[in-house]
Order: C-alpha cells, then sequence, then structure tokens
C-alpha cells in the first residue's frame, strides 16, 4: 500500500487528536485576531479564543454558515491582508453574491498536498498521467487536482470540461492513466465512446477520481465497466478548498478525511448538538489550517456519517460515508448548486405573475434535467409565437441566475399540484441509491 | 368586430374535450374554432354566441383565457372571392396575424375571420372592407 504522508495518513488516533488540538487553538486565535464576523459570534457566545486548548472544546464555538460568507461579501472573512493572498475560488450557482474564498500561498501548498494524498490513495504516483476533465476557473475542481497532479510528479494533462472528441483522442494518443471528472461527465464520454469506435482498450486508464454531484453505485458500475478502471469517489467544497477534502481508497468503503486540516463533526440540524460516530447527522467542519479563510465549525449542509475504525488501507483517517440528502432545498444539478429561492427570484423579477411554478428534477441518460413549469399567466396567451418568446426570456433570465441550463414548460392554470396546502415546489425524480444508502 | 376568446391549453389528450364540455354545460355555442399547436401547447381560437358567459365559465374551469378583436366578414361560395377581399387588404398594406373561417349567415356564403395585430391597421381594414361593400358579420349575428 502506498501512501503520500503515511506518519499523517496512518497515525494513532491520539496523535491526530493532539496534532487537531494544537491546529484548533492556533486557527482560533487567528480568527478572533483577524476576522471581524468571528470576533463578533465568539464575543455574542461568550467564548474567548483562551477557552479553546483541544479539540473537546470544539464545541462551545459558534457555527459558520453560508449566509455569514454572503453577509461578508467579498473579503469580510479574510484573515489575511489581500496582499498574502494568491489566488480566489468562488462558489457554483448563485446569484449576484457568490461565496468567495481567498487562498494564500501555504494555503494552495497544502491544498495541492491534500489532492496528492487522494491521487496516491486510488492508487497513483509519480509514473501516472492525470488527465483533469474538471473545469479550470473560478470553479476548484479543475485547479485543485491540477495542483495535486503537479505536487506528486505525475504528468498533469489540463483538459479541462468540453470537447470531448479530443478528450477521447487525448485518452489515447497522450496515454492517460488516471481521470479527474465529474461522474455525469464520464457517462457522457463513454457514450461517445460507444457513438464513435472507440474501445477501452484503447487507453491505458486504469483509475478515477469522481466528485462534485451525487453519483449512485449504478453510475460507479456502469463508469468502471466502461472505462476499464476503478472508480472512486473524492469530496470538498470551495468554501473550504474544493475536491481532497476526502476521498476514496482502494477499498472504496468511505471517504478518508484530511483530518490535520479538517476537523469533522455529525450535529443534530435541529438541535445542533454533536451526535455519536456512526450516527447520521449534518456534516460540520472546521478548516485549522487555513491561513486566509479559516472557517469555523462550517454547517455543510450535507447529510453524512463519520466512521472512526482503521481502515483496511491502513490509513487511520476518519472516513465519511458518501452524502446521503441535504438539510436545507439546494439541489446539485450538473454539478452546480441551485437554490430554488434563486429560481424564484429570477422568475418572478422577469414576470411577477409567474407565482405558480414547479422544479422538476431528473436524470436523463446519466445528464441531470431541470425542468420550470410555469402556470401560464392570461395576459401572454396570444400568438403561439408570444407564447414561444415567453419560453425563451424566462429560460434566458433563469439559466444566467443560476448558471445551468433549464427548460421551460407552460402548464394550465391550476394544472400543480395544491393538494397538501403548502405548495410542493420542488420535485427530484433522480434515484440516487448509495451504497450505504438507507 | 367580432370577440374572439383565446385559450391555454396543453398538448395532450382530452384537454380540447374539457374546453368544449365546459362551454357545452354552459349552453354556448361555437361558431368557430381554430387551434394553432405546438408539441407542449396550443391555443384554441373560439367565436361563441355569447362571449360573456364563455368567458365565465373557462374560468371557473380553470382554463386561461383572453379576449382578442378580430374582423369577420362573409364572401360569397364561389372562385376567386376569398382572394379579391384578401388581396384588397394585401394591397393596403394590412398584415393579418392568422386567418381561420367560421360558419356564414347563410349556406351559400362563408364567413372569415382575421386577426390583425396593429389595433390602428384593423380600424383601418374594417373601413376599407366596408367601402369596398364586403359583408361584416357582427355579434348580432352570431346569436
Amino acid at each position: 500500500m502506498n501512501y503520500y504522508m503515511k506518519e499523517i495518513e496512518c497515525a494513532p488516533r491520539h496523535e491526530i487528536e493532539a496534532l487537531q488540538s494544537f491546529h484548533l487553538s492556533q486557527q482560533i486565535r487567528h480568527a478572533y485576531k483577524n476576522v471581524a464576523p468571528y470576533r463578533d459570534k465568539m464575543n455574542k457566545a461568550d467564548v474567548k479564543p483562551e477557552d479553546i486548548k483541544s479539540i473537546a472544546d470544539l464545541k462551545k464555538l459558534p457555527f459558520t454558515t453560508k449566509q455569514d460568507l454572503r453577509d461578508n461579501y467579498p473579503y469580510g472573512m479574510f484573515a489575511v491582508p489581500l496582499s498574502e493572498v494568491v489566488r480566489i475560488h468562488a462558489s457554483s450557482g448563485t446569484t449576484g453574491k457568490q461565496t468567495v474564498v481567498g487562498h494564500t500561498q501555504r494555503d494552495i501548498d497544502i491544498w495541492a498536498e491534500c489532492a496528492a494524498r487522494s491521487l496516491v490513495s486510488v492508487g497513483g504516483s509519480r509514473e501516472d498521467f492525470v488527465h483533469v476533465s474538471y473545469g479550470y476557473g473560478l470553479f476548484t475542481g479543475g485547479l485543485g487536482m491540477h495542483y495535486g497532479a503537479e505536487k506528486l510528479g505525475a504528468v498533469t494533462i489540463p483538459a479541462s470540461a468540453g470537447n470531448s472528441m479530443r478528450q477521447l483522442e487525448m485518452f489515447r494518443d497522450f496515454g492517460s492513466t488516471i481521470v479527474c471528472m465529474t461522474p455525469s461527465y464520464a457517462i457522457s464520454l463513454i457514450e461517445l465512446m460507444n457513438e464513435n469506435g472507440f474501445s477501452k482498450d484503447d487507453f491505458k486508464l486504469k483509475s478515477g477520481v469522481f466528485g462534485a454531484e451525487p453519483w449512485s453505485e449504478e453510475m460507479r458500475r456502469e463508469i468502471e465497466s466502461g472505462l476499464g478502471i476503478k472508480a472512486y469517489d473524492i469530496f470538498g467544497l470551495s468554501e473550504m478548498m474544493g475536491p481532497s477534502v476526502s476521498c476514496e481508497c482502494v477499498y472504496q468503503c468511505g471517504m478518508h478525511i484530511c483530518e490535520d486540516h479538517f476537523i469533522p463533526e455529525i450535529i443534530d440540524p435541529d438541535t445542533l448538538q454533536p451526535l455519536p460516530e456512526g450516527t447520521q447527522g449534518e456534516l460540520v467542519f472546521s478548516c485549522i489550517t487555513k491561513e486566509a479563510m479559516p472557517l469555523i465549525r462550517y454547517r455543510t449542509r450535507d447529510i453524512a456519517t463519520l466512521v472512526y475504525d482503521k481502515c483496511e488501507c491502513g490509513r487511520t483517517l476518519a472516513r465519511m460515508l458518501k452524502p446521503q440528502g441535504r438539510t436545507d432545498d439546494m439541489l446539485i444539478i450538473r454539478g452546480v448548486n441551485v437554490f430554488p429561492s434563486q429560481i424564484e427570484a429570477a422568475l418572478l423579477g422577469f414576470d411577477n405573475r409567474a407565482t405558480n411554478y414547479l422544479l422538476v428534477v431528473d436524470r436523463v441518460n446519466n445528464s441531470d434535467t431541470l425542468e420550470v413549469q410555469i402556470e401560464t399567466p392570461a395576459e401572454i396567451v396570444g400568438s403561439i409565437a408570444d407564447l414561444q418568446v415567453y419560453e425563451k426570456k424566462a429560460k434566458s433570465v433563469i439559466d444566467s441566475a443560476i448558471g445551468v441550463g433549464v427548460t421551460i414548460k407552460l402548464k394550465e392554470p391550476k394544472s400543480l399540484d395544491r393538494s397538501t396546502g403548502k405548495a410542493v415546489r420542488v420535485v427530484d425524480n433522480r434515484k440516487i441509491k448509495n451504497k450505504f444508502g438507507s | 368586430m367580432l370577440q374572439q376568446i383565446s385559450v391555454f391549453v396543453e398538448n395532450k389528450s382530452g384537454r380540447l374535450c374539457a374546453i368544449v364540455e365546459v362551454l357545452n354545460k354552459a349552453r354556448i355555442n361555437i361558431r368557430a374554432m381554430n387551434i394553432a399547436d405546438t408539441a407542449d401547447y396550443g391555443i384554441v381560437r373560439l367565436i361563441v354566441n355569447d362571449t360573456g358567459n364563455a368567458l365565465k365559465a373557462l374560468s371557473a374551469g380553470n382554463f386561461t383565457a383572453k379576449v382578442f378583436d378580430v374582423i369577420a366578414f362573409t364572401i360569397p361560395d364561389k372562385f376567386g372571392a376569398l382572394y379579391e377581399v384578401i388581396k384588397l387588404l394585401g394591397d393596403n398594406g394590412i398584415n393579418i396575424e392568422y386567418s381561420y373561417s367560421l360558419i356564414g349567415k347563410n349556406q351559400s356564403e362563408a364567413g372569415i375571420a382575421v386577426y390583425i395585430k396593429d389595433a390602428q391597421k384593423a380600424a383601418e381594414a374594417g373601413k376599407i372592407l366596408k367601402k369596398a361593400g364586403v359583408n361584416l358579420i357582427t355579434p348580432e349575428d352570431l346569436i
């Protein structure tokens, strides 16, 4: 078994906890001193930096939410002068106020190290050709895995997403061995292979890390047989870092968290109390080494489970079992985070009569679809051309608000379900079953 | 001018029937019907004997309906009759958005409804037709 940093990845629990306690107490001092919103929250909760001596004190600290990041847009949560920041990323699919994240050079180095660990944990080494087909840009997928692959010393192929025929040619001609992409993109490449006479035997691919959107065990099997690889799950939030907060090992039994940088907790989303090991609840992370933007007890809204027993691979780092859902109404559509409220705001901004709508999410040919059904306002019923112009305009405002292409479906009045009294606004028909699914 | 009711309807089986059923129950007599369709939805255009009550019935039946003014006239049921009238409008620079036929006043003639989007042009078209001696259909003719 290969490790990138064996002394951390296989450390005894008490050593991991000692390291976490040290970083946590330092980080809280850093955040309290340099970030006004943290200082205010801690003062309000009557917690001083000196009160946080070890991870046992974690529960004294107030939570941080996405709203805090929005309220302090763009740089209000930064803990270092902007001259120390070397890169900005921003989360996908939000209106106007995106959540902006800054990184110092050290933050970027640690991220690269975490990504290198992930690549090694799925069998990678400096002999590999790492083909990065995540998008490059404000989205963290592309650059995150890119720097990890370079850190590892592998041949890094910054293919980015799109231009799919060229991707297949590069697999073949460049000798790609490890791919990094969204699972739905992998499926679409497999379809393209079949249509264009490519065979998995044309490639040297052996494994891949897939993330940024929910995917099922069925999709895993489809990707594994279609590309002739082992397919691994990778996790990360742009608010924290990006991909490689956690990643599966070759045993595919949960994602090992880089616990020396991120302390995970599972809480009850209603009582906000920490839950015991093995219990399903909301995943909360504290970033204890991030310089530019420390996140303290950040509520991810993802529902997951943590296990701490030693893995067959030898790693002792805690594993998180694949997120089982959300505690808010956020949808992940083709890897982009979408809140129904954003769609409502865009739709009503375009036409304030379009108050009766329904969002229908589905997965067609392994790609997510989002249909916005609108009960047609009487005022627009004239000619077919008028209705088509309306559909086109509604599509355009919603597409640009959420960063995902939608289809508009005009419906008859009262045709959308009101049976429950409270209007149902979202129907998610995707059946994503997880290995650990309930 | 006549009033035409435009009803939004999803393109699936049973929806046209539902519209007609609602009007039937309200004892409305349909004098003309035309459907513009797309794959997902359509617009059913109706001219009826009692527009006010038809609208009430449609609204109570949860249909989205809107009223438009159309010009309707009769032509003799013989070769070239339609051409003459349509040419008259075209020669005067009047654009017909859509058109369909309706029931005439008697068996030897046909009724034609035309929708002209521009209200000013529509009024002008009415005058031109009247001046040319074309027989316009009035709401009273439909009762």
